[in-house]
């Protein structure tokens, strides 16, 4: 039913995708994109802290943003499941106040994506900042714009292709999380079974090799198609300037 | 007044300024590279904060160490041309214009538009813009910003020579028309020339001469920096007549004193500033006759000054100012040259052209 409102109509049971492989699909997209958009800003401003400003403790800031990157997603997971949890130190009150809960449920699984993929996003968006000629922003200081207004007018739009870049990478980091999730959340169907757990769950099963290869081709196509996308889009930013710069 | 006291640290050297200009006319900053020209300009609009000291323009601090003031950045109103342009590349020429332009008032933006010359490039982006255009551009947006003062850094210094001609027209007419202090940063005295009214000479960062152009140039602050054929006398002068049947224009110096020059200058009444170079200046010691060279001038000799072993610099007066005139060690020796002599200085006509004459248009402004 989602299906049909996603693809305007074309129902993707129409494509030969069965329930399970849709479930799994969406259930995919909806925690990626999730991932995306609550980790964006507060990768923004973490990649413009880094590329444009010098403070104490910067070099360990980097290295702890990094730390998802070379951790054993397990560990990553299981950190969450120690903060997050609703018994965690962090997800107890969090519970408590907002009822919130991330445990056994896709917002968990979103968190867990947005972490692990989050330095691969403030990698891209601080060297897309770091590629902005800080001499527009004084050019721009000394016209009169304030901090804020040279950031949304002048390094927001001038880096606009690098963040697309980062968001389309993290974007393809949180499809194929696996390792956190499934130490997180756990592996739900219909709730935390994303493409990659659902493709783990049939290896896992006997005579199930077929459906895991199917799988297997949808997280290519829908692999591709991100990166298709993102080279549209960056082609896009450059053609609204006139030629190459 | 602009009154600038500060001192910078910059590596290995101190910067030191103290200066007071006045809140109309063009101000030259002259030095060689790492002289801290640019630094200077850069704490005048607060992209670098000095050590010490204090900025005021007119009533009000723009920095002053003592009472803790640092007016930000975007809110000191300076205008600044970068030698760089620093257009935004995605932003169209309009774009660019209206970055600081608050008052979108029309009237002001078209007129800014017409006397930069910008009308056709309004709707293309500064990738497509030509580095002369992209300066007229920078200067557009600088002044649409209303600024209290006008900064420009070397706007001419990136581009060849027929964009520097093509630009220095735009670049008098701003200094005609801007009632506001504008500092020219520039390592060239030949635009100093076209544009100061002012000069404040940079050596390592010491201030080694502030004033109007004229005393500066006639003082010892430039010897080090000009070649023996570049050294020059600065004359003002009021255009005369073209003559009825030659290419060539009389300049009255006043006191019955007058200069022919080549080409046709037809504003007659403006005044000018006329530069003559040494090098072009004979001395006779009685008029001579049956010369080929149109300007002979009664003056007294005023100083004779050995510059170096090749070079003897004749101080010579002339209708109230100076003119000074290189000859040779010989030559003074032969003539038996002493001071307080009346001698009779040769000009070729032929030897002041357009690029040594520009507008003198503070004292049209203020006159």
């Amino acid at each position: 039913m989602a299906g049909a409102a996603l693809t305007g109509g074309l129902r993707l049971s129409d494509l030969g995708l069965t329930e399970y492989e849709i479930s799994a699909l969406l259930l995919s997209l909806k925690v990626a994109l999730a991932s995306v958009a609550f980790s964006l800003p507060v990768g923004i401003f973490c990649a413009w802290l880094l590329a444009r400003k010098e403070f104490r403790g910067k070099a360990l800031f980097d290295s702890l943003l990094h730390l998802p990157l070379v951790l054993p997603p397990v560990v990553t997971g299981y950190l969450l499941l120690v903060a997050m949890g609703r018994q965690g130190l962090i997800g107890k009150y969090l519970y408590d106040w907002f009822g919130l809960s991330f445990s056994f449920s896709w917002r968990g699984a979103a968190l867990a994506s947005a972490l692990v993929s989050f330095p691969l996003m403030v990698r891209a968006i601080r060297q897309a900042f770091e590629a902005v000629d800080p001499g527009l922003e004084q050019a721009a200081r000394t016209l009169g714009a304030g901090r804020w207004r040279v950031f949304c007018s002048i390094t927001l739009p001038l880096s606009l292709a690098g963040i697309i870049s980062g968001m389309v990478l993290a974007f393809a980091r949180s499809l194929g999380e696996f390792g956190a999730t499934i130490t997180f959340v756990s592996n739900i169907p219909g709730e935390t079974r994303t493409l990659p757990l659902a493709m783990f769950s049939f290896i896992e099963t006997p005579g199930a090799e077929a459906q895991a290869a199917r799988l297997c081709v949808i997280a290519i196509g829908i692999a591709l198609l991100a990166l298709l996308a993102s080279q549209y889009l960056s082609r896009r930013v450059h053609s609204a300037r006139g030629t190459e710069c | 007044m602009l009154n600038i006291k500060l001192e910078k640290r910059l590596g290995d050297v101190c910067l030191k300024v103290d200066a007071s200009l006045p809140l109309k006319g063009v101000t030259a900053v002259f030095g060689l590279s790492g002289a801290g020209k640019s630094s200077l300009i850069n704490m005048l609009a607060g992209l670098v904060t000095p050590d010490s000291g204090s900025i005021a323009l007119g009533q009000e601090w723009l920095f002053n160490s003592e009472q803790g003031i640092n007016l930000a950045v975007e809110k000191r109103r300076t205008g600044y041309v970068f030698q760089d342009a620093r257009l935004f590349p995605h932003y169209k020429v309009r774009g660019n214009l209206n970055y600081g332009n608050k008052d979108k008032d029309p009237v002001h933006f078209d007129r800014i538009v017409a006397l930069l010359g910008l009308e056709s490039l309004l709707e293309r982006y500064p990738a497509t813009l030509s580095g002369g255009e992209k300066q007229r551009v920078a200067m557009g947006r600088a002044l649409l910003s209303r600024p209290r003062l006008l900064l420009l850094d070397e706007p001419l210094a990136s581009l060849d020579a027929p964009r520097k001609r093509e630009l220095l027209p735009y670049l008098q007419a701003l200094a005609e028309h801007l009632a506001i202090p504008i500092i020219y940063v520039s390592h060239s005295l030949d635009e100093i020339l076209q544009l100061a009214d002012r000069l404040l000479v940079l050596e390592r960062g010491q201030q080694v001469a502030c004033g109007p152009l004229q005393q500066v140039w006639d003082s010892q602050a430039l010897r080090p920096w000009v070649e023996a054929p570049a050294q020059g006398s600065l004359l003002l002068a009021e255009i005369g007549e073209v003559h009825p049947e030659y290419n060539m224009t009389r300049l009255r110096l006043g006191d019955n004193a007058e200069l022919w020059v080549s080409g046709r200058l037809t504003n007659v009444g403006d005044s000018v500033r006329v530069r003559v170079h040494s090098q072009q200046v004979s001395v006779c010691l009685q008029r001579p006759e049956g010369s080929s060279i149109r300007n002979i001038l009664a003056v007294t000799l005023a100083e004779i000054r050995q510059q170096d072993e090749d070079r003897v610099r004749l101080k010579l007066a002339l209708a109230g100012t100076h003119l000074w005139a290189n000859i040779t060690p010989w030559a003074r020796d032969e003539l038996g040259l002493t001071v307080g002599q009346t001698l009779f200085a040769q000009i070729k006509g032929l030897s002041i052209g357009a690029e040594d004459i520009a507008p003198a248009h503070l004292l049209k402004r203020f006159s």
